[in-house]
């Protein structure tokens, strides 16, 4: 898994609630069966009409905005469990999802895949959102060790959580399959002296 | 102090509890599909590891199936290669695969407890948000993305934080013409879409005690649909009923020891909860949503909330989901036109809805405005269907009864709704272009649904049933 550090850059704004992962990356195009290239049918339906051209009042295709971090409406990702949301999201190039909440099983996915997930209050994302329509080429500084968020025009920051696992995760670019397997035998005890028979 | 039903699940399944770290949880039983699984045995082959349980992983297609012609090569060339790449990674992995052709195929939620698979106290997962479902039988079920699945494979356990817990009490008799669909759209309506993120539910109360396992599991297969991850039911002599004899249910002594331990299975009087929500089943009428999200949901016969009546700050939200379903502010539902109705997927295929169903248009005609999809749960649920006649009541009011899969529900084979459509179904999600890009759903129980089939429009099916 890619390492996570610090992060400077511009914004994606959709103040949109309610994000669901099937417009994140709809099931149609769930036929692949590798991890690539989900980036180009990112909010499908929003960025392209039916005859596959950008539509131009969305804000992908608006060359005013661009950058790594992309900030959302609250209840992000909610919906199906499909992972290939948070890989859609990292293909197309964002690092970092800002929302004031997140989908439990989204948030997760995309810890699983270097994408940090930043839960922020809804004033804090309100002034995101102002910042940003203000002046596009506003940057959001993220820096994952002291776990801070900064508005750089602004310098308002915001101390965001995240699970002391995870962070480390992050930081050091493993994941949880290296560090479950260092407990197999553990697992082999467990297997051996637990007491229900009939589940086998 | 007490414990709760997931407390006491969650403990018995702890390989491992350290400080600052996320629980290590042993997984009983990892159901897969063909949409979540093939990048997770393309990480196993990367790090040179094999599935460490495959007896515990059970495999089935469905998301991507056609539900015409299944005894034909699948015409599309991506879900067939989707297809044929899940019955080659269980081979090499020595995984059961009930696939196409197989008389135990069907969607994965239908199938874990037809066959005796989905137990009390087991912990269950699958690449799927609505394993929840399993949860109705009291075990802790949940959908996980592939990264997960990946962990489950190699290991057979997964990182977890201990949920908070919330208890739903429905009490109360429900009303003539309501059933569990609308207790649960009911239930989403009132504590929105993201009202149970965070939370593991235990629902509770005579309503839901009253309610037979296929209602049960319509219940929980929804709790997603609030956020929670997961929803369980204590189980009971109903849930214990169900399971006996089943193809891989516990037998003999064994069944025994199982019923001994499963009459534990219960949340202490004295266990705590993070949260308690208590709902009058009184206050219940048949529901359906005219927005783009579960929360969106009304009784048939009330009027849209108006724009206005929504916190400031979520109303271009709202108004973006009224444009989209081509509904306006504080108009009725009851009316509208339907010009498809699609009764499925792993909330509503389930013989016991099938029959409901069939019970109500047996000797009516479907209207001629609609086309009505019938989509069985599983091989079984269709067997059982043609064998009690079912089919011939569908056929003779002019509904198409295809094979079974998760078909239009998500749209991911070619059952897609057309754009700008209505579609009155039986499914989980009213999301945007869910069911075909620009389809527009409202979701409702098979006998809303079953009422919209023969009426050409949405209407309310007590009305309905006091004429017959």
């Amino acid at each position: 898994m890619k390492k996570f550090e610090k992060l400077t850059s511009r914004v994606v704004p959709l103040p949109i609630e309610n994000i669901d992962t099937d417009q994140i990356i709809p099931a149609r195009f769930l036929k692949a069966t590798t991890r690539e290239g989900f980036g180009d049918n990112l909010f499908r339906d929003w960025r392209f009409d039916s005859d596959n051209q950008p539509k131009a009042d969305f804000v992908m295709n608006d060359p005013t905005y661009s950058g790594k971090i992309l900030v959302a409406g609250k209840n992000f990702g909610c919906g199906s469990s499909r992972e290939h949301a948070a890989w859609a999201i990292q293909d197309y190039g964002f690092d970092v999802v800002i929302s004031s909440f997140f989908a439990d099983i989204f948030k997760g996915n995309a810890l699983n895949n270097g994408v940090l997930p930043i839960t922020v209050p809804d004033a804090f994302l309100e002034k995101i959102f102002e910042t940003v329509f203000a002046n596009p080429n506003a940057g959001l500084t993220v820096d994952l060790e002291a776990q801070t968020v900064t508005i750089n025009d602004t310098g308002d920051n915001f101390e965001f959580e995240i699970n002391a696992y995870k962070k480390s995760c992050l930081i050091n670019g493993y994941d949880d399959i290296d560090f479950i397997l260092s407990h197999k035998a553990e697992i082999e005890e467990f297997e051996r002296t637990r007491p229900f028979s009939f589940y086998r | 102090m007490g414990k709760t039903l997931v407390e006491k699940i969650w403990d018995a399944h702890v390989v491992k509890s350290q400080e600052g770290f996320p629980d290590i949880l042993y997984i009983d039983t990892h159901l897969i599909h063909e949409v979540t699984s093939p990048q997770a045995f393309d990480g196993l082959r990367k790090r040179g590891l094999s599935v460490f349980r495959p007896q515990q992983t059970v495999a089935t297609a469905d998301h991507n199936v056609p539900t015409l012609n299944q005894h034909l090569p699948i015409q599309e060339e991506l879900s067939r290669y989707q297809v044929d790449m899940l019955t080659k990674n269980t081979k090499e992995f020595g995984i059961e695969l009930y696939g196409l052709g197989h008389p135990y195929q069907g969607i994965v939620h239908v199938i874990g407890p037809e066959l005796g698979i989905t137990l009390p106290g087991k912990t269950m997962v699958c690449g799927d948000s609505h394993t929840s479902t399993h949860g109705a039988f009291g075990a802790i079920a949940f959908g996980i993305g592939t990264s997960q699945v990946e962990q489950v494979f190699a290991t057979q356990c997964l990182l977890q934080q201990k949920p908070k817990t919330m208890k739903i009490e429905v009490n109360g008799e429900l009303g003539k013409g309501v059933g569990a669909k609308d207790i649960i759209l009911y239930v989403i309506s009132k504590i929105t879409a993201a009202g149970g993120t965070g939370y593991f539910v235990e629902f509770a109360g005579s309503a839901i005690r009253s309610l037979s396992m296929e209602g049960r599991m319509t219940v929980c297969n929804m709790s997603i649909e609030m956020g929670a991850r997961g929803g369980l039911i204590a189980p009971d002599q109903t849930t214990f009923d169900y399971i006996y004899g089943r193809e891989f249910a516990p037998q003999g002594e064994k069944w025994d020891e199982a019923l001994t331990y499963w009459q534990t299975l219960y949340s202490d009087e004295d266990a705590q909860f993070d949260e308690v929500l208590v709902f009058d089943a009184a206050d219940i009428q048949p529901m359906i949503t005219y927005g783009t999200n579960p929360g969106m949901g009304i009784g048939v016969t009330e009027h849209i909330p108006t724009t206005a009546s929504q916190p400031e700050s979520e109303q271009p939200s709202y108004k973006k989901a009224l444009d989209y379903m081509g509904f306006h502010d504080g108009e009725k539902v009851l009316d509208k036109p339907v010009d498809y109705v699609f009764i499925g997927s792993c909330t509503n295929s389930r013989i016991e809805d099938l029959r409901q169903v069939a019970a109500f248009v047996q000797g009516k005609q479907k209207a001629e405005n609609v086309e009505v999809w019938i989509v069985p749960g599983s091989k079984q649920v269709e067997a059982q269907a043609k064998k009690e006649g079912i089919d011939k009541i569908f056929e003779e009011a002019g509904f198409m009864l295809r094979e079974p899969g998760c078909s239009a529900c998500l749209g991911m084979n070619e059952d897609k709704i057309p754009a700008g459509k209505y579609c009155v179904s039986t499914s989980n999600r009213n999301f945007e272009g869910r069911q075909g890009p620009n389809a527009r759903t409202m979701l409702v129980s098979p006998l809303t649904a079953a009422a919209a089939a023969i009426t050409g429009k949405v209407v309310d099916v007590r009305e309905l049933l006091s004429e017959s």
